[in-house]
């Protein structure tokens, strides 16, 4: 009752907060928000929608798996964004340029992807243990630099191609696919979806059930009090950096491996910040993760149907922004709100309070 | 001591404040009446409720119920600013002045209108030093000054800003002896100048070497007044307490000739090319001893114990624990080598404080049964070890699933001991221990930590409580300046005796012997 | 907010420190960081043979390019100064483009400088209720108003633009403001720079570059780099906002509505971060606004800022850097950028000899081995591919703040989120 208020209470005020706001900003621009809601909800039954929103939710979930280990210990990884692509682009061109036996070579290429997106994250990692450097400038300078670097990786005259009038990295042979789960003219959803729930598992044991997370979450709780239990600082640092940065280096694999087969110029950007979002809806919390990144790919896929009612369908875009900035007030607000009960509550039990 | 006269307004009259927060009552019914130029002590317990009781005359809290009268006229402050109006300035225990602003900046801060932010404001911030004695240069940045010159530029704050009540917050907890002199006869010449202070200390000896009366305050209500003249500190400190003071003595040397502790020529620089912040230490802490460390605060006894403890990483020397080099080990390896550590702050350093108890009772043990299983946490384990815990240690507590920071400050310190005594350690280094908490709990400690030492158990002590270091050590060691520069017998030393070795004032008494080699070169 | 964040075991330690000696005042190093840029680039530009290194068209869109980070890196140092992160720098800036665009399509340039920093203004007010009165991580409100920025934009401008425009990722066309130049100035220093005599005609060059064809943007972002200087150090309100990032709760204890300062700082930071996007849209090279126009320059901002240690002037330096090598980029191409390398190589022997001279024989060596391998680039390549250079001030962060992280002095508070009581 008293937990599920707290960690319930606030996401639900946040998504119901959003909707009107959105609702409001409909009204204003002379749209109908019951119709436009009504299309959004439709188009779930609608050609493949049902099936992307399964393949998106995977993608974001990964995102903000990834996102989530930093914040665990108060490590902001801004650098997600840059990670994944990184990895990608770098995946990509591995896995196009030589073919290995039907399973091994897609599970090479997964692998050189979170090296890829680790080593990208060690960078800022290293610089924060080494020379105090804070996390926060320095992956968002990485996410530039990625942006440079796969741009200058996929240039013809290294090592990417021309098709039509779209650049990419070669094809990557039959033998590196993940093939998925096909639901005929609905759509095919992708086999690495699954690898997405095995990594949200191995997450919530690895947070609760291991000495690792313990002292993930009290170097996040109190960087003194974990240093004097023992808990060094730098090495967490570097381990969960690496750990998210590999992590992140798995966000594409889905699309990748289960679709494009390639790394070109339509590759999907923001996903890492939308991870930051969706991991501070869910609150690092594999279950509130979950549920985020569904919202979130229901959000994308179904705005679609919004052009169809006449409503720029961008609005869900704002309906984002708008349900992280309320959430994290609504956490905030209660967080207060239940500290001063506890206190309350424990003083009454002891038989302090004597007004 | 001073020629006050008995003024027809008092300066300050606060009657029947009652203050209360979530789950507590700090302060209930207090009645305090300050007369105009006198120097009045404000004494009590920590935790007794003095700090919320001047917050509420500063302005900083607002009062639930009673009033406050300044000059015989009826005032409600809502912020500092309106207490400022009225003359009443505060000087915060924990200094508040911003290190990167230059001395003339803090002190203007807030109070631009009076004199602008230039060259008139530095003209009579000179001016006011000049008149008072606290000396400092206007333009030097905060960073740079030691801590009783801090002090001096959070007094010409408030002087700035023309208060005539000043409030100071136990003023003295930071300084040494000679400043702590330099300080009282600072106030007294301003005491001549008109000006009236409101002196919060628990240090009964200087309260009344300072105080022309004293109002003592009980778990948030005022006991009564006194005149320190008249009083013993043995009378007064009854009053604080309430019942007959607990003491820490322990009877009879249980000393042993295994040495578990040694240190050796151990030394630590905090920044290259800057005086070394330990310089050649050596220590030895026996199988069934309490070692004492006294000193005035910053003088390296924090890192003393972070170094000792790995937390700091060692210039040179070694540390050994048995016949051990740990001198190349973390943190955690020498912990689990056998040392047990109750940090100076339990707050920052002690506890978690969102998780709940048995959480922390993993902390620091995070490899050790009963609470893990390799790279695996025993949950079951640590639940049962902390109910043993609560238990035997009498933590008040609702349960274990309660956060740490619903407990009290007394309650926390218990369950932090109770871990720290758990881990069957050979070793443990308490910093503190009973800084902060209530007389019940500081006794429990006290009863603990001489139980363990009968056991066995080495004990390097920390404190700035120099009766419980007289009480409960075998050894007292005086650092000052990073360098360990006498020895103490407990069975014979007086605070006197230790105060002064702790300024460098040299050996007074025969029970303090100095150190040879340790002479601290004059500056 | 770059420094700190040691190992706490590490941090301060409680003994007092040392004095520190006492070093040159700001504006002197200014003067002799200047005088060295200029020395630099005309050693480079007679030895590489490369005039456009310090031509007037560079200078121009050097100036041109670095007004938008200049802007942004102002509305960080506001919002920093009051004890604020602001990451959300680069929602703000968007929101500023799309409000230049709406009000300068229809009033022109002077109504979309207003109107950009209205929007950002709004950004830094949505900022400053989550992190002042809402405690919300700064970091975390910065994200979500970077996300809520584009996402609002994109909205308004299906909404509004593409019924004008017929494309919803693009404004009508935006008037430009008229430009100014020195005449008689101008053109004694372009016959100069036509000279081509070493050192002279570059000197020449980068001053006619800064004297002609100014607009007003420029002079109205110099005076407010001045402005914020003033302002922030110089008055009571500076030190008092200034007080808010060093130590809100000593400056609520003497009277000062620490609240007030951090929203007066915060809004104030968004309004600059708007006009920074206003810069892009009035731009002489650009229409008017176009989705994704901004790239990121309110990172850029945010690192020109901590470049410049948290003070105007080297804030100021760090845009000026910035913008010169986005300008050298798009007037000259790769090929150009490339002296630019050779430039890097000089500045190194520079830093080498003298860290020599300190006998600071790691930091020498560290030196030898850059200067080897910026070379060995300089002398393999033919240019620099255009998708790396758009990155150099990412990398010149990166590098800096390796370098000097522990010389830079943020303010002490600085994303602490600090709350009344």
């Amino acid at each position: 009752m008293g937990i599920l208020r707290g960690k319930l209470l606030p996401p639900a005020l946040a998504i119901l907060f959003s909707a009107l706001l959105c609702g409001v900003a409909l009204v204003v621009s002379g749209a109908n928000p019951a119709k436009a809601f009504g299309a959004m909800v439709s188009q779930v039954g609608e050609g493949t929608t049902a099936v992307d929103i399964v393949n998106s939710t995977g993608t974001y979930y990964i995102a903000a798996l990834a996102v989530a280990i930093g914040f665990q210990m108060n490590l902001f990884n801004i650098g997600v964004e840059g990670q994944y692509r990184v990895a990608a682009v770098v995946a990509a061109v591995f896995g196009g340029s030589f073919a290995l036996p039907p399973g091994l070579h897609a599970l090479a290429i997964i692998v050189v992807a979170a090296l890829v997106g680790a080593a990208w994250a060690a960078i800022p990692a290293i610089l924060k243990v080494t020379r105090g450097v804070n996390e926060v400038i320095s992956t968002i300078m990485m996410n530039g630099l990625a942006l440079g670097l796969a741009a200058y990786l996929i240039r013809e005259d290294v090592f990417g191609e021309l098709r039509g009038n779209n650049i990419r990295t070669p094809e990557i042979h039959e033998s590196g696919w993940v093939p998925g789960i096909s639901f005929g003219a609905s759509g095919t959803v992708f086999g690495l979806v699954f690898l997405a729930a095995a990594l949200g598992i191995g997450y919530w044991v690895m947070m609760n059930r291991t000495r690792f997370g313990f002292e993930l979450k009290a170097s996040g709780e109190s960087a003194t009090a974990a240093a004097a239990g023992g808990v060094s600082a730098k090495k967490m640092v570097l381990i969960a950096m690496l750990l998210s940065g590999g992590i992140a280096g798995l966000v594409s694999m889905p699309e990748i491996l289960g679709r494009d087969h390639t790394y070109n110029l339509n590759f999907p950007a923001g996903i890492g910040f939308s991870g930051i979002a969706i991991a501070l809806l869910g609150r690092n919390h594999p279950g509130g993760i979950a549920f985020g990144a569904l919202l979130w790919a229901f959000l994308d896929k179904s705005g679609l149907a919004l052009d169809n009612v006449g409503v720029p369908r961008e609005i869900v875009t704002i309906m984002q922004g708008a349900i992280v900035l309320s959430v994290v007030v609504a956490y905030e607000v209660v967080r207060r709100f239940e500290l001063a009960a506890e206190q309350r509550r424990v003083g009454k039990e002891l038989g302090t309070v004597a007004a | 001591m001073s020629t006050s006269t008995p003024a027809a307004t008092p300066a300050v009259v606060l009657s029947g404040i009652t203050k209360r927060f979530p789950g507590v009552v700090a302060n209930s019914d207090v009645h305090l009446t300050v007369r105009a130029g006198e120097v009045h002590a404000l004494c009590g317990e920590n935790g007794a409720g003095k700090s919320t009781l001047m917050k509420i005359l500063y302005g900083m809290q607002q009062p639930d119920e009673g009033t406050i009268e300044v000059d015989g006229k009826a005032v409600r402050f809502r912020t500092p600013a309106d207490a400022i109006k009225a003359g009443i300035g505060m000087v915060h225990q924990h200094f508040m002045l911003a290190d990167n602003l230059t001395v003339q900046e803090n002190v203007v801060l807030g109070a631009e209108s009076l004199h602008g932010i230039g060259g008139k404001a530095r003209k009579v911030i000179q001016g006011l030093a000049k008149s008072t004695g606290l000396t400092v240069d206007p333009g030097v940045l905060v960073e740079r000054l030691g801590v009783a010159d801090r002090q001096r530029v959070e007094i010409l704050k408030v002087l700035y800003r023309g208060a005539k009540v000043i409030i100071l917050d136990e003023p003295t907890a930071v300084l040494v002896p000679q400043e702590v002199d330099e300080l009282f006869t600072t106030l007294r010449g301003m005491q001549e100048q008109g000006f009236t202070f409101l002196f919060i200390s628990h240090k009964l000896d200087e309260v009344r070497a300072i105080a022309d009366s004293v109002t003592v305050i009980r778990r948030g209500t005022t006991v009564g007044t006194a005149d320190p003249k008249t009083v013993s500190s043995r009378q007064l400190a009854e009053m604080m307490v309430g019942s007959e003071l607990p003491s820490p003595e322990t009877r009879e040397s249980t000393v042993t000739d295994r040495v578990v502790l040694s240190v050796e020529n151990l030394g630590l620089v905090a920044e290259e090319g800057t005086r070394p912040v330990l310089d050649g230490i050596d220590l030895v802490v026996r199988s069934g001893e309490v070692v004492g460390i006294a000193g005035v605060e910053g003088n390296g006894q924090t890192e003393l114990v972070e170094t000792i403890m790995g937390m700091r990483k060692a210039h040179h020397g070694r540390v050994l624990l048995g016949d051990r080099d740990l001198t190349r080990l973390g943190t955690l390896a020498r912990r689990e080598a056998g040392i047990g550590y109750v940090p100076e702050d339990r707050h920052r350093q002690g506890l978690l404080l969102t998780q709940p108890l048995w959480a922390n009772r993993i902390l620091g043990y995070q490899t050790r049964t009963p609470v893990s299983k390799g790279q695996w946490l025993d949950l079951a384990g640590a639940k049962k070890d902390t109910q043993r815990i609560v238990d035997e240690f009498d933590v008040r507590t609702p349960g274990i699933d309660v956060p740490a920071a619903a407990l009290s400050g007394g309650n926390q310190q218990k369950l932090v001991v109770g871990r720290e005594l758990s881990g069957d350690p050979v070793l443990l280094i308490a910093s503190h221990p009973t800084r902060g908490v209530d007389v019940g709990a500081q006794a429990l400690i006290w009863d603990e930590i001489k139980r363990a030492r009968a056991a066995g158990l080495a004990v390097l002590l920390i404190s700035a409580d120099l009766d419980e270091l007289i009480g409960l050590s075998d050894t007292i060691k005086v650092m000052l300046r990073g360098r360990l520069v006498a020895d103490a017998d407990p069975s014979t030393v007086t605070p006197e005796d230790l105060g002064s070795a702790m300024t460098g004032a040299g050996a007074t008494s025969p029970a303090v012997e100095a150190v040879p080699g340790a002479e601290v070169e004059g500056e | 907010m770059s420094t700190s964040l040691m190992n706490p075991s590490e941090a301060p330690s409680t003994v007092p420190p040392p004095r520190k000696t006492r070093r040159l005042p700001g504006w002197a190093v200014g003067m002799i960081g200047v005088a060295g840029a200029v020395i630099l680039l005309s050693t480079t530009s007679y030895l590489t043979g490369v005039p456009q290194l310090t031509s007037t068209g560079t200078i121009q869109t050097a100036v041109r390019l670095a007004l938008p980070i200049l802007l942004a890196g102002l509305g960080g140092l506001w919002a920093e100064r009051a004890g604020v992160v602001n990451i959300g720098l680069e929602g703000m800036m968007i929101m500023g483009t799309w409000g230049a665009a709406w009000a300068g399509y229809q009033w022109g340039p002077w109504a979309a400088l207003l109107s950009a920093a209205v929007f950002g203004a709004l950004g830094g007010l949505l900022h400053a209720i989550a992190t002042v009165t809402f405690g919300v991580n700064h970091i975390v409100s910065g994200v979500a108003i970077n996300l809520l920025g584009a996402g609002l934009t994109k909205y308004l401008s299906t909404l509004i633009f593409f019924p004008l425009s017929n494309n919803p990722r693009e404004s009508p066309s935006v008037p430009k403001f008229d430009t100014y130049s020195a005449s008689g100035l101008s053109e004694w220093l372009g016959e100069l720079e036509a000279q081509q005599r070493v050192g002279l005609s570059d000197v020449a060059g980068i001053l006619r570059g800064l004297v002609t064809g100014v607009s007003p943007l420029t002079m109205i972002a110099v005076a407010l780099v001045i402005g914020s200087y003033l302002v922030l150090w110089r008055t009571r309100f500076g030190l008092r906002l200034r007080s808010c990032g060093e130590n809100p709760v000593a400056a609520e204890s003497l009277g000062v509505n620490v609240y007030l300062y951090k929203y007066i700082g915060v809004i104030g930071s968004g309004a600059l971060a708007g006009m920074g996007g206003a810069a892009l849209v009035l731009n002489p090279g650009q229409p008017g606004y176009l989705e994704g126009q901004t790239n990121g320059r309110g990172f850029i901002g945010l690192a020109a800022m901590i470049f410049g240690n948290w003070r105007p002037g080297g804030l100021l330096g760090g845009a000026a850097l910035f913008g010169y090598a986005d300008g050298l980029q798009l007037r000259s191409g790769g090929k150009t950028f490339l002296a630019l390398i050779y430039g890097a190589v000089l500045l190194l022997a520079v830093i080498v000899i003298w860290q020599l001279v300190r006998r600071r024989w790691f930091a020498a060596a560290g030196g030898v081995v850059a200067a080897v391998a910026l070379y060995a680039v300089y002398y393999s390549v033919d240019e620099v591919p255009s998708e790396l250079t758009t990155y150099a001030p990412h990398l010149v962060t990166l590098i800096v703040l390796a370098v000097a992280s522990q010389r830079l002095r943020m303010p002490a508070a600085d994303g602490v989120v600090y709350r009344r009581g």
